[in-house]
Formats: structure tokens, sequence, C-alpha cells
């Protein structure tokens, strides 16, 4: 190849990663506004409705405002570290979406690899909660850094059981693969949340625990830890934590649509539904997900941190390890027969 | 392109453009921004009085375990991912040696829950 094509491929690479990103905030900013819209809903109130029509642009206010409010960097922090932190957060958080296929075929980079690429992206999302709360030499970071970092890897290892399962059915580590194997006469029930339900259940809320979201806010419990690890963050390093912290989300929703929701299927393979495109399915599927997210929120009253590491590791543990040895037992001895 | 690089090229410069955009974000404020700082809003925050001592302080060993734990359960996820891909080709042999890694690991896993390692209050 000469340099020019180089200069090309290159030139086409960053430009799919530009538009991944770009479309991926933008999809962030408007499900930080249902967020906030549908648990203002649930509490009856109205949630923010003065910027823009029905409060549309609140998300890009919000960005104005943190870039525009005194960054601040405490004067016992390390302050390498403590501006590393967020930066770390949010590129790991936003490296995950390299690999997943919002479509058929399109993702930036569709590795053979994938679904192992992203449980160790997500892994790493826990250096920087350790970060930031080391670095800021504060006491509620330091301890709410610790919780966190507990409850992240706890949480890990369920996940990595439920993989295991799908994994089993799948028979491969690349994403699209993973969507093609759903692809059954059965249409939607023959996607894996029918027939792997309860890995499905187990998925959901280890996915709210490993993001840190209510019921399992406990790093940024307001009544005993102020805000957790980033208590002493202002500004844009703070709207990067937030920022990290909604991709992984976003990540969380479209692991479950890929993992048991058929990605880029249509529920039946009929005619007016697969004119649709797969984009637009795999949009809907996530945005169902978070609508779930959401809701829970709304909904469930917050775990006490006993309790918390109770469920991962004498419920959750337990249920998915017998639920691995039991998924093979049924492959090889009934299926495969 | 060799293939190697087809497939890993497009993950680094995904990952060099998300950390241009968070490195252009945290840099923005330190720019455009109004700074007006003084020492009380620079000490650490605290309820209810100044810090006192370095706040990187003992703490529960707990954590410890959890963290050894992890380690232990996440390399047998690990082990398990090869095995779940080539599952139709290890054949009988390869499912029961799979169970008696997995029996193993459970001995031990009982063994830390009557040790009491997994108690939090």
């Amino acid at each position: 190849m000469t340099a020019l094509d180089w200069a090309i491929a290159i030139a086409i690479m960053v430009g799919k990663s530009l538009l991944v990103i770009a479309a991926l905030l933008i999809y962030i900013a408007y499900a930080l506004l249902a967020d906030r819209k549908i648990w203002a809903a649930v509490q009856l109130r109205k949630g923010p409705n003065v910027v823009g029509a029905f409060g549309l642009l609140q998300s890009f206010a919000d960005l104005i405002k943190f870039a525009l409010k005194e960054p601040m960097i405490p004067s016992g922090a390390n302050k390498g570290v403590f501006l590393l932190a967020p930066v770390v957060t949010a590129t790991l958080a936003l490296a995950a979406w390299a690999v997943i296929p919002v479509a058929d075929g399109w993702a930036v980079a569709d590795l053979n690899v994938g679904i192992l690429y992203i449980f160790a992206i997500s892994s790493l999302g826990v250096y920087g909660v350790i970060m930031g709360g080391w670095a800021s030499n504060s006491k509620y970071p330091f301890l709410g850094a610790l919780r966190s970092a507990a409850q992240m890897v706890s949480y890990e290892v369920s996940i990595g059981f439920v993989i295991i399962t799908v994994l089993l059915c799948a028979g491969s580590l690349n994403l699209n693969e993973i969507i093609r194997a759903q692809d059954t006469k059965y249409g939607m029930f023959g996607w894996y949340w029918l027939p792997l339900f309860p890995m499905f259940v187990i998925f959901f809320i280890s996915a709210l625990a490993e993001t840190n979201r209510p019921p399992f806010d406990l790093p940024e419990a307001e009544s005993e830890l102020v805000a957790g690890y980033m208590v002493e963050y202002a500004s844009t390093p703070y709207l990067l934590f937030m920022l990290g912290e909604y991709v992984a989300i976003m990540t969380m929703c479209a692991l479950t649509t890929i993992l048991f929701l058929g990605g880029w299927l249509p529920p039946f393979d009929v005619a007016p539904l697969n004119w649709v495109p797969g984009i637009v399915w795999f949009a809907l599927k996530m945005s169902l997900v978070f609508f779930m997210f959401a809701m829970v929120k709304a909904f469930v009253p917050r775990y006490r941190y006993d309790q918390l590491m109770r469920l991962g590791w004498k419920v959750f543990l337990p249920l998915s390890l017998v639920m691995v040895v039991v998924v093979a037992g049924v492959l090889k001895f009934v299926v495969n027969g | 392109m060799p293939s190697l690089l087809q497939d890993y090229l497009p993950l680094v410069i995904f990952m060099g453009v998300a950390l241009l955009i968070s490195a252009a974000l945290i840099v923005a404020p330190f720019i455009i921004a109004h700074k007006n700082p003084d020492p009380e809003k620079l000490s650490a925050y605290e309820c209810g009085f100044n810090a006192f001592d370095d706040a990187r302080m003992k703490f529960d060993v707990r954590f410890y375990l959890v963290s050894i734990l992890f380690i232990i359960f996440d390399l047998e996820v690990a082990f398990l991912f090869p095995w779940a891909i080539a599952f139709d080709q290890v054949g009988t042999f390869g499912f029961w040696s799979m169970m008696i890694f997995l029996g193993v690991l459970t001995i031990g896993f009982v063994y830390e829950w009557k040790k009491g390692a997994l108690e939090w209050d």
C-alpha cells in the first residue's frame, strides 16, 4: 500500500470513530433527559421543561454550564492523577463502543473477540474510580472509591458467568455472530431472553450494580458519603465522570440488547417489520432497556451495603455458576444428545 | 493491509479519538472559565470541621478479601471462555474436565462461605 492509501484508510477510520462517538453522545444527551423526565413523571413532577421545547435542549445547556464552571483541584490532592482519573473513566467507557454492532456488520472494529474485549474494557473502568478517590486525598472520596471498587468487581463475576452461558449457546465471541445465532424461525421468542430467562434477569440486575445505578448507587449515597469518589470534583472533570457513567450504562443497554434481545434483528421476519433498518431496531431495543433502568431508579429504594454484597456473592454467584453447569449439561446431553 | 492490523488499527484510532475528546473537555474550563481560588475553597471537603490528617487511612480488610475472591473467580471465567467457544469440539472428556474444575472451585467457595469471608455485618 502507498502512503496515500494509508492516509485514506486512516481518515476513514477517524471519520467512522467520530460518527459513532457523536451519535452516541447525542443519544446520551436525550437518554439523560428521558431519565430525568421519567423520574419526574413517577413522582408527579414535570422535570426539566424550560430550556427548549419540553426541555429538549437541557443536556446541551448543562454541558455549557459545566464548561464555564471554575475547575478546582484540592490543595492536598495528587494533581496529575486527580486530573487523569476522569479522562481514564470517560475514554475507557467510550472505547467499548468501538466493537458494538449497531446494525448488521456496522462496527468500527468488527473484532472476532468482541465480547472478550468489552469484558476487559469494562473491568478497567474501576481504575478511574480508584484513581479519583485516592488522588483526592479526602475521606469521603476515599471511602466512596473503596466501596465502589468492591461493588464493581463483585458483580463483574456474575456478569462473566452470564456471558459464558450465552457463549455456550452462540458458540462465538464475535458480537455479530452472537446476534446471528439468535436468528431462528421463532422470531423474538428465539432470542436468548426466553431460553435463558434467569440469566437475563441476573444480567440486568448486575448491570445496574456494575454501573452504580440506583438501587445500587451506594458509592454516591448522598446521605452517607455525600457524592462518593466525585466529592472533590467540579466543572468538566466531574462532567467526565458522569459522562463515563452514562456511557457505561449505554454499553450495558447495548450488551443486553446484543446478548438477549437479538441486537439488530426484527422481532419477526415478516413484511413490514423487516423493511425497518437494523439500526432502528437496535436503538429501539436499547431505549427499551434504558427505560427499564430509569424505572428501576424511580421505583426501588436503595440497598444497604451488606445487602448488596450478599446479593452479589451469596445469591448471584452460586446461581449463575449452577446455570453455567445446567446450560452446558442441557446442550451436551439433550440438544446434541 | 495485514488482517491483524485491519482488525485492531480501527480500535486504536477509536481510543485515540475518545481520548482527544475527553482531553479537550478537561482542558476547556482551565482556559475559558473564571478562576478565583482561595484556601478554604481548595481544602479537602469535610463535614463540620477542617480536615485534620491524611485521608489515606487504614481500611477494612474485607475489601482485600473481596478483591482476592474476585481474582479467583475472574480467572475462572477467563478459563471458561475458550471452553464455551469450543464446546462442540471438546467432547465428553472436555465437558467432564470442566465440571471437575468447577467442582473444585465450588468446594473452595463453600469453604470461604463457612469461614465467613462473605459476611459484611
